[in-house]
């Protein structure tokens, strides 16, 4: 039994005088407890708002959501607004891009983590107060005792979003969803940030759903890994299959374009052809079509479905050819 | 090397204490420029002198002395003597103490005018901005009037219709603060309520009531502070302005420097020093609490921090 199970998930965003906007469309993957699991894909791919989506943070005017959510055979789409607060930082918790942005700047970080003890663990201020030193103290914030009476703004980058961390995990959530975590830090502090999140999740038996658009990320830390295009799953697979064997040229393309270490000196990149554009159109044909180097008549005129292909789920009329892939290791 | 130093002396001081809040680090960014620390001094010494003043005042302000009332005509008021400062006014009060004793009187209603102002918008604009929605809407229409009159017509309104009483021109004039309080506060809890801390404390099923107390509320208390303060300057004008035009108190024995001004405008050919003590010491604190609150505003705006 998944611990999350998404099914046909689509965000439809619509507004007066505008088209509506298809953001997701038709998503469906499941998390099994303890599980990492990628969400890759370009900036504007649908991959944020799928993750809010789950949360039930979309604003209700305007957000059209239909598919489902079950997260332990509860629906979450259609808990009411008190019951979905309270499971969210109980059972589901979340890591945003922005350290500093996400923390309050007017409190101080320890009022910030005992808040949701107190709200969700029924701790008194004072039993709160010692766990949450406790928990900085485990995501490696130096000096929990003196920190824990600090502002955001004195905080460095990465000590923040170990904060975000401790707060996120502060009551043990079953699912934790990280939305491009080590986006805004330095490349050093990345690499802490990850090991200290992925030490986390094993050590605590926590599933994650990893958002992210660096498929380094993906390959040091996720089961199974989705890659999206245009608010659609284009390739679903285990990680090691993928990594060797992509199939979606999409897949194949931004893994080209990641500097390898075997790679000969000055070779150039490959990047993938052109950029995302504002509406993505499934209805016609398949939405990369544009872009891919493989594209032929049917893939204008055809929207492909997602399939099992060797293995995997694939979304592609000409997938890449096996043997032609990137080997797991440079990355 | 004056930057370096101070820059220097920052970290220090951060160093030094275990939680330094962004307000705290606005106060200080705040007093280092010499505007705001000339606004600070002349508001210290009004109100040092509101508190002190029924004790120095050499003679009892609300009593005439026989001496200035035996040289009082209808065309001549004594001007300084002997333990009269400056004088008699019309009614052959000592105006010296008067003056010193009206500082009491002007703080109070412009402070009370304020807090009011400040009370009665924050109410309206946090409800907006709580809600949003059809209470946002109405509220806002609301204050879309008060703010459509012109702001003296207001209080002017107000003062005409109540019963003249010193608690008359506070209210009048406080009503002129509530539609710029309303909207103030209403604007900076909208542009929190979509910031990326406010969707985290929901993402981790902080209750509404505490993300509109602890996580909207004081981060959008600082403009309103920093409008209070220009707005205590502006209150005191004000009530001078409502008392002037005569719609002010009723009793004319309160030293008030409004007041003061207000009734000396038929004497200003006798005497003319009974309306312009009373002007000039309502500019300079005017004056004061326009450059304290402009370099508080200026030192909360990002744009501007160091």
């Amino acid at each position: 039994m998944a611990l999350l199970d998404v099914r046909d998930l689509s965000v439809v965003f619509k507004r007066k005088g505008t088209r509506p906007f298809t953001a997701v469309d038709g998503v469906s993957f499941s998390v099994e407890p303890g599980q990492t699991v990628g969400l890759v894909g370009e900036s504007g791919s649908g991959k944020s708002v799928t993750s809010l989506a789950i949360m039930g943070l979309l604003p209700k005017r305007g957000a059209e959501i239909s598919g489902s959510v079950t997260f332990e055979d509860t629906e979450l789409l259609t808990l009411s607004d008190k019951q979905l607060r309270d499971r969210r930082g109980r059972d589901l918790g979340m890591v945003f891009q922005d350290p500093l942005s996400s923390l309050n700047p007017v409190i101080t970080i320890g009022l910030q983590i005992t808040e949701v003890l107190e709200r969700h663990r029924g701790m008194s201020r004072k039993e709160a107060r010692v766990e949450a030193a406790e928990l900085l103290d485990r995501v490696g914030l130096p000096d929990p005792q003196r920190r824990i009476d600090e502002y955001p703004h004195q905080l460095s980058g990465g000590m923040r979003q170990r904060v975000l961390i401790a707060i996120a995990l502060a009551c043990r959530p079953k699912l934790l969803i990280a939305d491009e975590p080590t986006t805004a830090l330095d490349v050093t502090i990345q690499a802490q940030i990850l090991s200290l999140l992925s030490e986390l999740v094993s050590e605590t038996d926590t599933a994650l759903i990893m958002i992210t658009h660096d498929l380094g990320v993906v390959a040091g830390l996720c089961d199974d890994v989705n890659v999206m295009y245009g608010g659609r799953i284009v390739e679903q697979a285990q990680r090691h299959d993928l990594f060797q064997r992509s199939r979606h040229p999409y897949t194949h393309g931004l893994l080209q374009s990641i500097p390898r270490l075997d790679a000969p000196r000055g070779e150039p990149l490959t990047p993938i052809r052109g950029s995302v554009s504002d509406n993505i159109e499934w209805e016609q044909g398949c939405a990369f079509a544009p872009r891919c180097p493989n594209a032929t008549d049917v893939c204008w005129s055809e929207p492909p479905e997602l399939k099992a292909d060797d293995g995997r789920m694939l979304r592609c009329h000409n997938p890449v050819a096996i043997g032609d892939a990137v080997t797991e290791g440079a990355l | 090397m004056s930057i370096l130093s101070t820059r220097k002396a920052d970290k220090i001081d951060s160093l030094a204490e275990g939680g330094t809040s962004l307000a705290m680090d606005a106060l200080r960014r705040t007093f280092r420029s010499p505007v705001a620390i000339l606004g600070l001094v002349i508001v210290g010494l009004f109100v040092i002198l509101a508190i002190i003043s029924p004790f120095i005042a050499p003679k009892d302000p609300y009593r005439p002395y026989p001496e200035l009332q035996s040289e009082l005509t209808p065309s001549n008021i004594p001007g300084p003597m002997p333990g009269f400062l400056l004088g008699s006014d019309q009614n052959g009060y000592d105006f010296f103490s008067r003056l010193l004793v009206g500082a009491q009187q002007t703080l109070f209603v412009g402070v009370f005018a304020t807090l009011i102002g400040v009370t009665i918008g924050m109410i309206i604009g946090g409800l907006a901005g709580a809600f949003g929605g059809w209470v946002d809407s109405l509220l806002m229409r609301l204050t879309d009037i008060m703010l459509s009159l012109p702001s003296l017509l207001l209080a002017i309104s107000i003062a005409a219709l109540l019963p003249g009483s010193q608690w008359t021109v506070i209210i009048a004039v406080a009503m002129i603060g509530v539609p710029v309080f309303a909207r103030l506060l209403r604007g900076a809890m909208i542009a929190q309520r979509s910031s990326d801390h406010v969707l985290a404390a929901t993402a981790l099923g902080v209750k509404r009531k505490t993300i509109v107390f602890r996580h909207m509320l004081p981060n959008s208390i600082g403009p309103v502070i920093v409008q209070a303060t220009l707005t205590l300057a502006t209150a005191i004008i004000d009530a001078a302005a409502l008392s002037f035009l005569g719609l002010g108190d009723s009793d004319w024995r309160r030293a008030e420097w409004g007041l003061m001004l207000g009734n000396a405008q038929e004497l200003l050919s006798v005497k003319p020093s009974l309306a312009f003590f009373p002007a000039i010491a309502i500019i300079i604190v005017a004056l004061g609490f326009t450059l304290l609150g402009e370099s508080m505003r200026e030192s909360l705006d990002p744009k501007n921090r160091r």
